[in-house]
């Protein structure tokens, strides 16, 4: 680290602090989405750019998440550099046509003249007690598209950060913020800036087994290992951060130290990315396991309001717990 | 009201003279037989894929395409070849592109309902109906924004005023008062479903009417009619006001695409529509006006001819992408790891 002190601040004020800085450092960049204006964001992450930057470039969009996410790729391939928020992943649905058959496609199906350099940013994730409509998980849904690339800020610093390379970026990106990160704090550098989007990192460094999670499986994940320690485990804790593409590179790397696995995903384990991990583990460090990879996803319903229900639904610090002492079996 | 008042042309209408007759023509016997070729092609294993052919629907591409500055934006659908050409898409490149050759205007990637040339500003050939309605408006939100005083044509069926995509970009547009000129191709079918079966109002101007947007529906078989209310839309859009919609009552005289056997429409009411082709039409008013001879029609049938089979030369001379680049273009080429 450098010299700069670091200050304490929310994952709603890091995904602001970046929102503002791009506006002022790139006149192309403008926000829009439902009551991001007036409202200050479902989330409060834009409170206040509306008076600082007006109407034009913080726009509050009519409920109609398939025509403001198409009017951003068209704005973004006429010149802008949009940042589209969705309220909740479960509403991206209502967008897919224009994600997946615009942004995503247009850049290949024109033979390489029709760029789209958007920034999709949208709510995920349970936990809020807010039931079946508005908690799911589906980053697997984008990151099954070849065209985007997909993003899970786990950190202060990784929201603060990755707007800016996103929106340097020449093709669409989504940012997936899971809804309970934003009242969280985090320590984060006062000159802290762009981060790279195409690695994945050790959050916690282990010799016994990797435990992979993104987004906001990640803090459970690094209580896990807490409580892993004190039974004398020491698991390495990786954050994706980047979902598409998956860095295999880190992945790969740490299973062969560690030789064991263990993947927490938020989302259903049918056809998870979880799932996928797994597939390119055994496919490149088959050989370097000593015990099979362990899934620790969600159960397979729809997310229900009670919490000890939901609670009972999610991964939690102790089932993964439990999946590591599976799999580490007579090492514990 | 003065019998001088009523000889007044209505706002739009210019004069026709004997060389914009010719030019009107031109696009359209170019278009109708482009795509009588392409249809052979097709049966010939040239063209493979969907085809949809825009044969009845010239007068549309013809009167509104040449209205368009060089910085306006064309957003398209699936049944562009039309629209392409009047863009002034070299006929070689998108027949190129309809035999699936690097020398297309796509690459080759996208056939016939992907034709994209963004050095024309041609956004496409989308062939989800209604998907390419919000990216015009996007588009025309990024003009706005920076401050160029550009319009972007939006062209859609009337199919796709069943989807929500338009409703929701009707809407947006007119709340924002964007430069879009919404040009409806109302050919009655979608697919093989009439707009009687399908909407509970089939007059589409009115829908979009409903949006507080400023609308027209017109003869879309009346080359003349079509380029007045076109020249009405974009006097208004240019002007800042807001965008314009305009309904285009048309015909498809062929299938909806080469697998359409037309279970859905009876051969009277074809040759009904028939009986009103565009160019037949124009043809015989440009002829009364004594602007055209049958020598001009002629020739003009021969320019053509020539021009498309340059066209054809160009694609069976033109080169498949190699396997090696299929995965190229996913990302840009800078971005790539």
């Amino acid at each position: 680290m450098n010299g700069a002190p670091a200050v304490k601040v929310t994952y709603r004020e890091a995904v602001r602090a970046a929102m503002r800085e791009a506006m002022q450092r790139d006149a192309r960049v403008f926000l829009m989405g439902e009551d991001v204006g007036r409202y200050g964001g479902t989330y409060a992450c834009s409170l206040g750019l509306l008076d600082e930057f007006g109407p034009e470039r913080v726009r509050d969009t009519p409920l109609s998440e398939g025509a403001f996410v198409g009017v951003g790729i068209g704005a973004a391939i006429g010149g802008m550099r949009p940042i589209v928020e969705i309220m909740t992943v479960n509403f991206s649905l209502l967008a897919l046509d224009q994600i997946l058959n615009n942004a995503a496609t247009l850049r290949h199906m024109s033979g390489g003249q029709v760029g789209v350099p958007l920034v999709l940013r949208m709510a995920t994730g349970a936990g809020r007690q807010v039931a079946a409509q508005h908690s799911h998980s589906l980053e697997n849904y984008y990151a099954h598209i070849p065209g985007l690339k997909v993003l899970a800020p786990a950190t202060v610093e990784d929201a603060r950060g990755m707007l800016w390379t996103a929106l340097l970026d020449p093709d669409p990106v989504i940012l997936f913020e899971h809804a309970t990160l934003y009242g969280t704090e985090g320590e984060l550098a006062e000159d802290a800036g762009a981060v790279p989007i195409d690695r994945a990192a050790v959050r916690r460094a282990g010799r016994d087994v990797t435990v992979v999670g993104y987004g906001g499986t990640v803090a459970k994940a690094l209580e896990a290992a807490r409580m892993l320690a004190e039974r004398g485990i020491d698991a390495e804790v990786i954050d994706l951060r980047t979902l598409r593409p998956l860095d295999d590179e880190t992945l790969v790397a740490s299973v062969r130290k560690t030789r064991r696995a263990v993947l927490v995903d938020e989302g259903w384990k049918t056809g998870s990315l979880a799932g996928e991990i797994c597939a390119r583990l055994v496919e490149r460090a088959f050989y370097d396991l000593d015990a099979p990879i362990a899934r620790v996803c969600t159960e397979e319903v729809p997310i229900p309001y009670p919490k000890h229900l939901e609670d009972a639904a999610l991964p939690q610090p102790g089932r993964i717990v439990e999946a590591v002492l599976a799999t580490v079996g007579g090492r514990g | 009201m003065t019998s001088a008042a009523t000889l007044e042309p209505p706002p739009g209408f210019v004069p026709l003279d004997r060389a914009h007759a010719l030019s009107l023509l031109h696009e359209m016997v170019l278009a109708r037989r482009f795509e009588e070729k392409c249809a052979q092609l097709y049966g010939a294993g040239k063209i493979r894929g969907f085809l949809h052919l825009y044969v009845g629907e010239e007068a549309i591409a013809a009167g509104v395409m040449p209205l368009l500055d060089a910085e306006d934006a064309v957003v398209s659908t699936y049944r562009e070849h039309g629209h392409a050409l009047a863009r002034g898409i070299p006929a070689g490149a998108l027949m190129a592109e309809l035999f699936g050759k690097v020398q297309g205007c796509s690459h080759g990637r996208g056939g016939s309902m992907h034709v994209f040339d963004v050095s024309r500003r041609f956004y496409g050939g989308n062939a989800i109906v209604a998907g390419g309605i919000p990216l015009a408006v996007g588009l025309a939100l990024a003009d706005r924004m920076q401050g160029r005083a550009r319009v972007t044509a939006c062209l859609f069926g009337d199919g796709a005023v069943a989807e929500g995509a338009f409703h929701e970009s009707m809407n947006l547009a007119a709340l924002w008062k964007l430069p879009v000129l919404f040009l409806c191709e109302n050919n009655q079918y979608a697919m093989g479903t009439s707009l009687e079966r399908s909407e509970s109002q089939p007059n589409l101007a009115l829908k979009a009417r409903s949006y507080a947007m400023e609308v027209e529906r017109v003869d879309g078989m009346d080359v003349l009619a079509v380029q007045a209310a076109a020249r009405r839309g974009l006097d208004y859009v240019r002007a800042g006001r807001g965008p314009w919609f305009i309904e285009l009552v048309t015909y498809r005289f062929r299938a909806h695409s080469a697998y359409d056997p037309e279970l859905y429409r009876t051969k009277d009411e074809v040759a009904t529509w028939k009986a009103r082709d565009p160019i037949a039409l124009f043809t015989a008013l440009a002829r009364e006006r004594g602007l055209l001879g049958d020598d001009d029609v002629a020739s003009l049938e021969r320019g053509a001819d020539d021009e498309i089979s340059a066209a054809i030369a160009l694609a069976e001379a033109g080169t498949l992408e190699p396997v090696e680049e299929l995965t190229r273009g996913v990302y840009a080429e800078e971005a790539a790891r």
